[in-house]
């Protein structure tokens, strides 16, 4: 058997109370492979019979090294490496990127483009609170939701799969606009959405919103105030939960979000039942969102006709030397950004996603790092988790929604 | 987003020597490092920059001064204004002092730039790695480490890799 | 020839020792959880009710390596997590069989670099791997039945 190069306690002496030392408390190890952790977390419990000391979480189990790997790319190729960083929000990753690089570039994006791209990320929105509410319900042994959240994820799925042929990790946000234009049948699928998602959600809150076992099992429980959410750089429905209305789509809006008409739900006790509520409420807006951008898409291309950074239709390759020209520097070597960095960042369900992107004048991204909220938010567990049962922990680690590919990157 | 106003910065270029930057509407100011805690005292307590949105650490490598540069978010949710604070270090194993007692979740993201790219902080209160094993050797996103990979396994080249490969024995 | 007519009157079915247990190991394998990035949410999905695994018997998903014998290795194995992969497949009793889903777990996928194991059959044997980033649902039951029929040919000589 292979021994695990383990953390001697040494290392860590400094984290536990002088009563673990001594054997009063137990250390207890939830490791990596646990069926309640959304993926592979690992935490140190310090626990006094069955209440938490101290909980010291222990990541890394799914570093990637994605942010060297991509100054390995060019521009257009380190993009298939961004799906799979929050991989619940998938067409966001490729958004903030896209956002990123046209800002460091100056690129312009076409209105229609802007409106999809709203649409599409309000479903993406969508599919990660079902899943959400699917898992952490289960947790919290509601199991029956998960297999209706799940049912309903399988729409949005669908209308990934018709407009880039691909599930999850679509890659249909470029910089410069879209991939190509949504095909028809598009706009009939997503109403179709809209019309069957607000019954849908109804059950889900017949099911746990008014439920004693539910209540009991998550009012006052993993109270964070909204003090402590600054300090710790917290956002997303976890600050919202506590009382703060920070949500970046209003604060600091990007494409095409300052068109449209919707409401920041927040809550003030700041438990898991708040949090809840918010991501209930959230999952709403986003469909009236959807519907607003729906009702006025307005036509025209997709793609910016920058040539220097957009390639040109294929059509355009037998009849025009420049296109073919374009085509052939943007395949071989990449579109150059200019020196310099950008900060940009979008609201992801799970908090602020924002990618500081730093170019060199060359092909190449000199340095890409990404503010994933599930690094930050998972800072605050301990935090949240302090004397409570271990029965409880599980359901608020539920509850701030952490992705460990996001974290981890 | 709204601007920030002038009299922060003439008042950071004055008070700490830094000096201004901007690149498509976005304020940078470049400090020097030994006047981080104090700089970012001031900017939480009178600017009002409540919240440190995101550090990182940028290596350019050839060059020895400065090697690195430790960037700073700093965002404000009063005013709904980010500014970054950039510092240059120098040398291949720099040491600067930790803001975490001015920004408590500088915690793990000081562990992060540790880990990744050398860069030791002084006054943390837990200085280990963070994303990679305990026992991992270097320092993985510095321009001078290798990426890493295993050479593309075609036809032509099949047994060669293959015999590089690691199996296990059961 | 003549026994068999016999004894299916009497409600009797023979066979040979080999396919009746090669059968009842495929009939209802449970499968431990490890999911680790996002395949984990595609296997998750086949485990849903739009593509069920549970006609397969694998609606169970153990958490304990004691009580599986199926580890569906879905997502990327950093080199932190190897150790522990490992050890969890140790600890699994036999008859014991891995899928590798997914192109991270059969061959790193995407990420050719120094922080993913190129391909997890650096540390286990693997019986079937399954491609796409992430596979479809209904590629992850293809590879379950690919499964079912490589066990079905196994024979009694092999076993321990």
């Amino acid at each position: 058997m292979i021994k695990p190069p383990d953390a001697s306690f040494d290392q860590i002496k400094h984290l536990v109370s002088e009563r673990a030392l001594s054997g009063e408390t137990m250390l207890l190890n939830m490791g990596p492979q646990h069926p309640s952790t959304h993926g592979v977390l690992r935490l140190l419990l310090e626990l006094d019979g069955e209440i938490i000391i101290n909980c010291i979480p222990d990541i890394g189990f799914l570093h990637t090294g994605i942010e060297k790997n991509m100054e390995a790319k060019t521009y257009q190729k380190a993009e298939v490496m961004t799906d799979r960083l929050d991989y619940m929000y998938t067409m966001g990753n490729n958004l903030v990127y896209c956002l990123a690089v046209e800002k460091l570039t100056g690129l312009d994006v076409p209105e229609r483009a802007e409106y999809i791209r709203v649409i599409l990320t309000e479903l993406s929105r969508l599919q990660s609170h079902l899943l959400w509410i699917g898992t952490s319900a289960m947790d919290l042994a509601a199991m029956s939701v998960f297999l209706y959240a799940m049912r309903e994820r399988e729409m949005v799925l669908d209308v990934f799969e018709l407009v880039s042929g691909q599930r999850m990790m679509t890659t249909y946000i470029r910089p410069g606009g879209l991939w190509r234009d949504v095909p028809v049948e598009f706009e009939a699928a997503t109403r179709n959405i809209l019309k069957e998602l607000p019954g849908r959600i109804k059950q889900y809150e017949s099911l746990l919103t008014r439920n004693p076992l539910f209540r009991d099992r998550t009012r006052g429980i993993g109270i964070i105030s909204a003090d402590n959410c600054i300090r710790y750089g917290v956002t997303g429905p976890t600050i919202r939960g506590s009382g703060l209305a920070y949500d970046l789509r209003k604060a600091r809006p990007y494409s095409a979000y300052s068109c449209f008409d919707f409401d920041i739900p927040t809550q003030k006790e700041g438990d898991i039942y708040a949090r809840y509520l918010v991501r209930v409420e959230e999952m709403r807006q986003s469909l009236r969102i959807i519907e607003q951008a729906l009702n006025d898409l307005p036509k025209g291309a997709v793609r910016s006709d920058n040539r220097k950074f957009v390639p040109p239709p294929r059509s355009e390759l037998g009849v025009s030397m420049e296109a073919l020209i374009h085509h052939f520097k943007l395949w071989t070597e990449g579109f150059n950004a200019p020196n310099g960095s950008v900060y940009v960042a979008v609201e992801s369900p799970r908090g602020e996603m924002g990618v500081f992107l730093e170019g060199d004048g060359g092909p190449k991204p000199y340095r890409v790092h990404y503010r994933t909220p599930s690094f930050v938010n998972l800072q605050a567990l301990p935090l949240m988790a302090r004397g409570h049962f271990v029965a409880d922990l599980v359901g608020i680690i539920g509850s701030i929604d952490i992705v460990l590919g996001d974290t981890d990157r | 987003m709204s601007k920030i106003s002038n009299s922060i910065i003439s008042q950071m270029i004055t008070r700490f020597g830094a000096s201004s930057a901007e690149f498509r509407d976005e304020t940078t100011l470049i400090i020097q490092p030994d006047q981080i805690v104090e700089g970012c005292r001031y900017l939480r307590d009178i600017a009002g920059f409540n919240m440190l949105l995101d550090a990182t650490a940028v290596d350019y490598c050839p060059a020895t001064t400065p090697r690195f540069h430790l960037i700073y978010h700093f965002y404000s949710t009063k005013k709904n204004v980010i500014i970054a604070l950039r510092i240059p270090l120098n040398g291949n194993e720099p040491e600067v002092q930790t803001i975490e007692s001015v920004y408590p979740n500088a915690n793990w993201y000081e562990r992060e730039i540790w880990d990744l790219m050398g860069i030791h902080f002084e006054g943390h209160s837990d200085l280990r790695r963070i994303v990679l094993p305990v026992d991992w050797v270097g320092h993985p996103l510095r321009k001078d480490y290798p990426l890493g990979y295993e050479e593309v396994q075609y036809t032509f080249n099949f047994d060669d890799v293959n015999k590089r490969k690691r199996y296990p024995k059961d | 020839m003549g026994i068999e007519q016999k004894l299916g009157d009497m409600g009797v079915v023979t066979t040979s020792l080999e396919s009746a247990i090669n059968w009842a190991r495929t009939k209802s394998m449970w499968p431990m959880l490890y999911g680790l990035a996002c395949c984990a949410i595609e296997m998750m999905a086949a485990q849903a009710s739009h593509y069920d695994l549970s006609r397969f018997g694998m609606e169970l998903m153990r958490a304990s390596p004691r009580q599986s014998d199926l580890m569906i290795v879905a997502g990327r194995v950093s080199r932190k997590m190897a150790p522990v992969l490992r050890n969890l497949y140790d600890q699994m009793p036999d008859p014991k069989w891995v899928i590798a889903m997914g192109d991270c777990a059969s061959c790193s996928g995407v990420f050719n670099n120094y922080a993913i194991l190129q391909g997890v059959d650096e540390i286990v044997p693997v019986d079937i791997y399954v491609a796409g980033c992430p596979p479809k649902p209904e590629g992850l039951i293809h590879g379950i039945v690919t499964l079912h029929e490589k066990i079905k040919t196994e024979k009694l000589s092999r076993w321990s």
